[in-house]
């Protein structure tokens, strides 16, 4: 069995498995990468109101070819819709809603959590520096924190660590993390291992990841 | 033509709004990932040979698309943005030591340049606390509480996207290329507009209205979009 990068469809299931978190009326920042797919996976029947810090509450889903306005994108400068009741505005406007607290999930990817959920996701010294965008205020201030990565790193190092080596974006922010091998609660107490996926088992978990897990009953898997 | 009898009418050719820009200057460029940057007006630097720029910008886009055109051709020495990460030319001219790169929050970088235009002499944030956003920066305690005092931004000039401008400088702007453009529209000494569409004064609704026209200076016509998008 592989272990962790590369395990058919994990992107697609990691945000299958996010988007189960959510339920109408919430407002729903999606950052870039696997988060920006966890649209594709709400079930019908809940409406949640998309925010996206380059100025639009209310984005809808890309348009039909042909149909693009290149000035209406997402944060990743991806062309969008605009749905019923949609607003635009400017950047100040875009983070006064997020540092109000108003934002109910976002949802992050990251180079490194810990256990204790601070997040680093902006840079690596010397190497990666593309800068933290919005994401410091998006960590610090929504109502939840979801992370969403995969398990190790290239070299198959745990991404899910006791405390990260990685210049912080946001201390304590995160509260679920989702990754190709897991689902990770932090508690006032620790990171509790909540599921498992498909196909790896709870032994192969606790094996590869660095961050002490705790666990709280049973641990499910998620298919 | 003078400066006065242009106070109410402030169309020119892209020629004349040309001569307030000049090598070493400070300029802020609106737009997000090049949505919102105005295309004559970067052309424009191009053509003329200007460099050695210190760009205010949200991004520097991706390299071949709006203000990303501005550093692959190596007119900017300094940047002051929240992310650089779509153009790879931004970072590998920063890690060679070509290029420096003064990071700022999104959001806060937002409310810098919003200070700049409003006459706030700084602000008190919570944002980065705990990060090496903290570095070199002053800590002020309101109420018990820690802040960091984040510095106003303005500059000599500012390139505006609009989708609309009256005569006078009224501006309207298209959804999400919207973004950094009002705040900067009022945080420079000079403020350039680029407009799709210029229409008549008076025939914009006044409630409608994004930015004023007494921020703005001059306004030309865009040639339109001269890139192709990344999604294209």
């Amino acid at each position: 069995m592989g272990m962790g990068v590369g395990e058919a469809g994990y992107r697609e299931r990691i945000a299958r498995r996010a988007a189960q978190e959510l339920r109408t009326g919430m407002i729903v920042n999606l950052g870039i990468g696997i988060p920006t797919l966890v649209a594709d996976y709400i079930p019908a029947d809940v409406k949640v109101v998309f925010h996206a810090e380059n100025g639009i509450l209310g984005s809808g889903p890309r348009p039909e070819r042909g149909a693009e306005n290149p000035m209406l994108c997402n944060a990743g400068g991806f062309p969008v819709t605009l749905l019923p009741g949609a607003s635009c505005f400017d950047s100040v406007t875009a983070f006064a809603i997020i540092r109000q607290g108003l934002l109910d999930v976002t949802i992050l990817g990251a180079l490194e959590v810990s256990q204790t959920g601070d997040i680093a996701n902006w840079i690596v010294p010397g190497k990666r520096v593309p800068g933290m965008g919005g994401a410091m205020e998006l960590a610090q201030k929504a109502k939840q924190v979801m992370v969403l990565t995969t398990h190790l790193d290239k070299n198959g190092r745990s991404k899910i660590v006791r405390e990260c080596r990685l210049p912080l974006t946001a201390k304590g922010a995160a509260s679920l993390i989702i990754t190709d091998m897991a689902v990770l609660e932090v508690r006032q107490d620790g990171l509790y291992l909540r599921e498992v996926m498909e196909p790896y088992s709870l032994a192969d978990v606790i094996a590869v990841t660095e961050a002490e897990l705790k666990t709280d009953g049973e641990v499910a898997i998620f298919h | 033509m003078n400066r006065e009898s242009k106070r109410l009418d402030k169309v020119v050719e892209l020629e004349e709004a040309m001569q307030h820009l000049r090598s070493g200057m400070t300029l802020m460029v609106g737009g997000f990932g090049g949505v919102g940057n105005p295309p004559s007006l970067i052309q424009a630097i191009l053509d003329r040979g200007i460099d050695e720029l210190t760009l205010i910008s949200n991004d520097t886009a991706f390299p071949d698309i709006g203000v990303g055109r501005l550093i692959t051709e190596r007119r900017v020495k300094k940047v002051i943005a929240s992310h650089i990460g779509s153009n790879p030319n931004a970072g590998a001219q920063m890690t060679a030591g070509e290029l420096t790169v003064e990071f700022s929050p999104q959001g806060i970088l937002a409310e810098r340049i919003r200070a700049g235009g409003v006459g706030l002499a700084g602000i008190l944030s919570d944002i980065g606390l705990g990060t090496i956003v903290e570095q070199g920066k002053q800590k002020v305690s309101v109420g018990g509480k820690e802040y960091l005092l984040e510095l106003p931004l303005r500059a000599e000039v500012a390139l505006i996207y609009a989708s609309k401008a009256d005569r006078f400088g009224n501006l309207l702007y298209d959804t999400t290329g919207r973004n950094f453009n009002p705040l900067m529209a009022m945080a420079a000494d000079i403020t350039i507009v680029e407009a799709e569409q210029i229409v008549e004064t008076g025939t914009l609704d006044p409630e409608t209205i994004v930015t004023p026209g007494v921020f703005v200076d001059w306004i030309v016509p865009s040639g339109g979009v001269n890139w192709k998008w990344a999604w294209e």
